[in-house]
């Protein structure tokens, strides 16, 4: 048998620090520029897709005090007008939804670890990867153009027809969100290729990390739905130039056709955004409970189960838009088969953890945040999936509250969870401990008090996307303002000491958490063709017992 | 390689039989399209089985599907399967709404309201 | 220390210690060897093509859609299009399918001159196919069988009302979808252009054909597509 690399080799641990690792093998922009190298790319995404969400986010913080008062004062002046406040609210939306959620994870994280994980130099088609980092360039050049030459209001899911008829920027916007998608798109390919081909020698589907199970399930979200919202924005920029006559209603076409195909991928989009998050979770949760996770196969399943259920339920954003009973009631049905992968998830999360040896590093934090936070996020969503209820919720704050829930309270502190946990992997420096605690506490308490509330204004009545609102919610939405704060500046707190940390000298170790999976064997950073001898899997996936340091 | 090359003759055979197949097809497309099967929904029918039958013929010896890997048409069937169920779960909500058209439709027939329960209001005298 | 490790640093070909010279040039550094590269490039092409299947289908779902709000309009919007000529364009692809496969078979065997004229013939198809859609749309352009508010043909039997015109509505999916399928022929012209003059070269052979079978694999769903759109739009009245 060959002498490969192995979590029982003896070096590992104190082997010297490689000279040149990917970040210095070759210097220079042009070298960043036109890199095959996925590790350089997933940087490259991590630093677009953090600038997205800081836009976002900025966008958000003025849309929550636009709301502090029913007067939108601030000092004494209009912060802003109506019209201006549906143009902050539909970028927040868009650009949080197409510029930072949906490649977030696959593009930065999965696109850096993903390889590694599977003992592989490189992803399947390394230049294709380039090309859907530029793909996401060139839609945000078109996004932030739409923004400033008359920005979108319709709301980032652009019904009919006030989307065909409204004057702001849709065209390019549309373009922009086209465009966003095939890089999307590119990149579910090159995962499943990546996936299917790039194994390690000794690696069968179910010795697969985790990871790369709820990856491979997003991919294929990825590749089969986002095509529909290529034709969907094609199909609208189309009915605005020349009138075709499918969506507007003044010349026969009908809106709801428009919300079918919209939906039909922007409910699985909503699982591109939580698939990774919840793969990331069921890498940390195993090693800071030094303990094999609990229904390893329960868990790969699920991942691809609601891939696959996904794309069954859209009808359930439609309840009250003129969809047909039936379907609405199927839908409904259907909505509530979807939510039993994601409970089989969090209850072997929870089992994982249970006689574990816990500890709470910063990544813990936030795995265990996201279970409670997702929880919550998750069960809200029966509420809506139940017609009755939904009657009442629907374009409520309650909605509002829900998916933020599930995309903020779910997938961000995922996504800043794996940032932690792979951060030494990626710098090859160890942030701060005590500023991630502060951090992620303020980002904890900030979330709830801001979102939490929101469930209250919601079901007390208050509609989502008004601009003025009746004087008895107005202690709610300042709660609501004051919690973004607190939010915003734990956000803030985490991006600093991250940052600060670059500033150190690069003393990471290879494997700073003791983790079993492969992206552990390689130094920290990595090197350039990521691994020096073709790494060989031994064991079976999150086996935690303690191996041979040492020859006898 | 994986794909075999041992006989090119044989293949070029299986390839011309394919071409004469979708070409006869194509006829048979064609002269169906002529005759009326009852309802203009079987005449839908007919021309789109045909179809998938030429498509299933393109597929599988065009495009090596017959003897290439089980991923790659797993792959393309799933493209097939996804836009059926798009086009399915869309019908089912088109097929059986109540109200489908608006009223100001040409050609629409609307039915007649249904009769009142209660009498309406005696009219006002000026 | 073993001799049968696999040093990837520095021979990243994994060919063992004499890995340079024997390598073909179109081997990736990240792959260990032909046929696993080979065989994913294949996986790549079936899963863009699986997307093409769901873009080109929302169309094809659209039309379904309004087929059932306009069904008269729609019935005789289809009279406009000349069955003979629809008919003459799809012998034309799938005989460029064949040619194509050909195309495939002769990169196999080292046939340079024939996958060259085999190509050039698709090229020809695909062109023909260009020119006979050219004298349909420029028939429907005399005729203002257009799409959407452009739509300026007189003599229909059912009455615009309030704007809704299904004729309109037939012919903006009748452009749209022989339009985007136009724009993918003019792509597979470019790309099988492009395969040709490398295929001239010499470039092709037993062990290394993959850029001709995946155009290959393109053309076929360019085909394909026209398949379901030539009884769609030309048979069903």
């Amino acid at each position: 048998m060959a002498q490969a690399l192995t979590h029982s080799d003896p070096h590992i641990g104190d082997r010297p620090r490689p000279a040149k690792n990917y970040l210095n093998a070759t210097t220079g922009i042009w070298s960043w520029m036109t890199t095959v190298d996925h590790k350089r790319i997933g940087v490259m995404y991590l630093v677009a897709v953090s600038s997205a969400f800081f836009v976002g986010g900025m966008f958000a913080l003025l849309v929550r005090l636009t709301l502090l008062t029913p007067s939108h004062k601030l000092f004494g002046k209009v912060l802003i007008d109506a019209d201006t406040y549906n143009r902050v609210f539909t970028l927040h939306g868009a650009i949080m939804v197409f510029l930072f959620i949906i490649p977030s994870v696959p593009g930065s994280l999965a696109n850096f670890v993903l390889p590694l994980m599977l003992g592989a130099k490189d992803v399947a088609f390394p230049r294709l990867n380039l090309a859907s980092f530029y793909l996401w360039c060139t839609g945000a050049i078109l996004a932030v153009t739409s923004m400033i030459v008359g920005a979108v209001d319709t709301g980032w899911t652009f019904y009919t027809p006030y989307s065909t008829t409204t004057q702001s920027s849709v065209g390019l916007m549309t373009m922009a969100v086209f465009i966003l998608g095939f890089s999307s798109i590119f990149t579910g390919l090159n995962f499943i290729a990546t996936v299917h081909k790039l194994r390690a020698p000794g690696m069968g589907w179910f010795d697969m990390p985790l990871f790369v199970w709820g990856t491979y399930a997003t991919a294929i979200i990825q590749v089969l739905a986002t095509p529909v919202l290529g034709i969907t924005m094609v199909l609208l920029a189309l009915e605005r130039v020349f009138n075709i006559g499918i969506f507007d209603p003044k010349i026969g076409g009908d809106p709801v056709l428009f919300q079918h195909f919209f939906w039909f991928y922007s409910h699985p989009a909503v699982y591109i955004m939580i698939v990774p998050g919840m793969a990331i979770i069921s890498e940390i949760i195993p090693t800071f409970s030094r303990k094999t996770i609990f229904g390893y196969k329960a868990i790969a399943y699920s991942s691809v189960a609601l891939a696959l259920l996904g794309f069954l339920v859209w009808g359930h954003h439609m309840f009250v838009a003129g969809q047909s009973e039936l379907a609405t009631v199927v839908f409904s049905a259907l909505t509530f088969l979807v939510a039993i992968p994601s409970g089989v998830k969090l209850f072997n999360w929870l089992a994982t953890m249970y006689k574990g040896n816990i500890s709470l590093e910063t990544p813990m934090l936030y795995g265990i945040s996201f279970i409670l936070l997702f929880a919550i996020g998750g069960l809200t969503g029966i509420f809506l999936g139940a017609l009755s209820t939904d009657i009442h919720l629907t374009d409520t704050y309650f909605v509002v509250a829900h998916f933020h829930y599930v995309m903020m309270g779910g997938t961000v502190i995922a996504f800043i969870g794996g940032v932690h946990y792979w951060w030494p992997k990626i710098t090859g420096r160890m942030y701060s401990e005590k500023w991630g605690r502060i951090g992620c506490s303020l980002v904890f308490i900030g979330f709830n008090m801001t979102f939490l509330t929101q469930f209250f204004l919601g079901s007390k009545g208050m509609p989502r996307r008004y601009y003025n609102y009746l004087e008895q919610y107005q202690p709610l939405h300042a709660f609501s303002t004051f919690g973004s704060w607190v939010l915003g500046m734990g956000l803030f707190i985490t991006a600093a000491y991250l940052l600060a940390s670059l500033r150190k000298p690069m003393d990471a170790p290879d494997n700073p958490w003791g983790g079993t999976t492969m992206e552990w064997l390689t130094s920290s950073p990595p090197i350039e063709h990521n691994f020096e001898e073709q790494p060989v899997l031994e064991h079976e996936p999150y086996d935690y017992r303690p191996r041979v340091k040492k020859h006898a | 390689m994986s794909e075999h090359t041992q006989n090119p003759k044989a293949e070029a055979a299986v390839y011309l039989k394919t071409l004469i197949a979708l070409l006869v097809l194509t006829g048979i497309t064609v002269g169906a399209s002529y005759i009326h099967f009852g309802s203009g929904a079987a005449n839908v029918v007919v021309a789109l089985t045909i179809a998938t039958i030429k498509a299933t013929l393109v597929a599988l010896f065009f495009m090596h599907l017959l003897h290439d890997k089980p991923v790659n048409g797993i792959i393309a069937v799933a493209g097939f399967i996804f836009l059926g169920l798009f086009l399915m779960f869309t019908l089912l909500d088109f097929d059986t709404r109540e109200n489908p058209l608006p009223r100001n439709l040409p050609g629409v027939v609307t039915p007649p309201p249904p009769a009142a329960t209660t009498p309406a209001p005696a009219p006002e005298h000026h | 220390m073993s001799t049968s490790t696999v040093d990837l640093q520095h021979d990243p070909h994994g060919h063992g210690d004499d890995g340079h010279g024997h390598d073909d040039p179109h081997h990736q550094h990240h792959f260990t060897t032909m046929e696993q590269q080979f065989d994913t490039s294949k996986i790549g092409m079936w899963l863009f093509l699986a997307t093409e299947v769901l873009l080109f289908g929302g169309l094809f779902v659209g039309f379904g859609m309004m087929q059932a709000r306009f069904p008269e309009q729609f019935k005789e919007a289809h009279e406009h299009l000349q069955r003979p000529l629809g008919a003459l364009n799809t012998v034309v692809l799938l005989v460029s399918s064949w040619t194509m496969v050909m195309g495939v078979l002769s990169a196999r065997t080292n046939q340079r001159k024939k996958l060259v004229i085999y190509l050039i013939i698709t090229i020809l198809c695909a062109c023909i196919f260009l020119g006979v859609k050219y004298f349909e749309y420029s028939h429907k352009f005399e005729e203002g069988l257009l799409p959407g508010h452009y739509y300026t043909h007189h003599g229909d039997k059912i009455a615009t009302v309030n704007g809704a015109n299904g004729y309109a509505t037939f012919f903006s999916f009748y452009f749209m979808m022989t339009g985007l399928h136009g724009i993918h022929i003019l792509v597979g012209i470019a790309l099988l252009a492009w395969i040709a003059v490398r295929g001239n070269r010499g470039e092709f052979n037993s062990s290394y054909y993959t850029p001709v079978d995946l155009v290959g694999l393109y053309w076929h769903l360019v085909d394909l597509i026209w398949i379901y759109l030539f009884p769609l739009y030309y048979l069903i009245s």
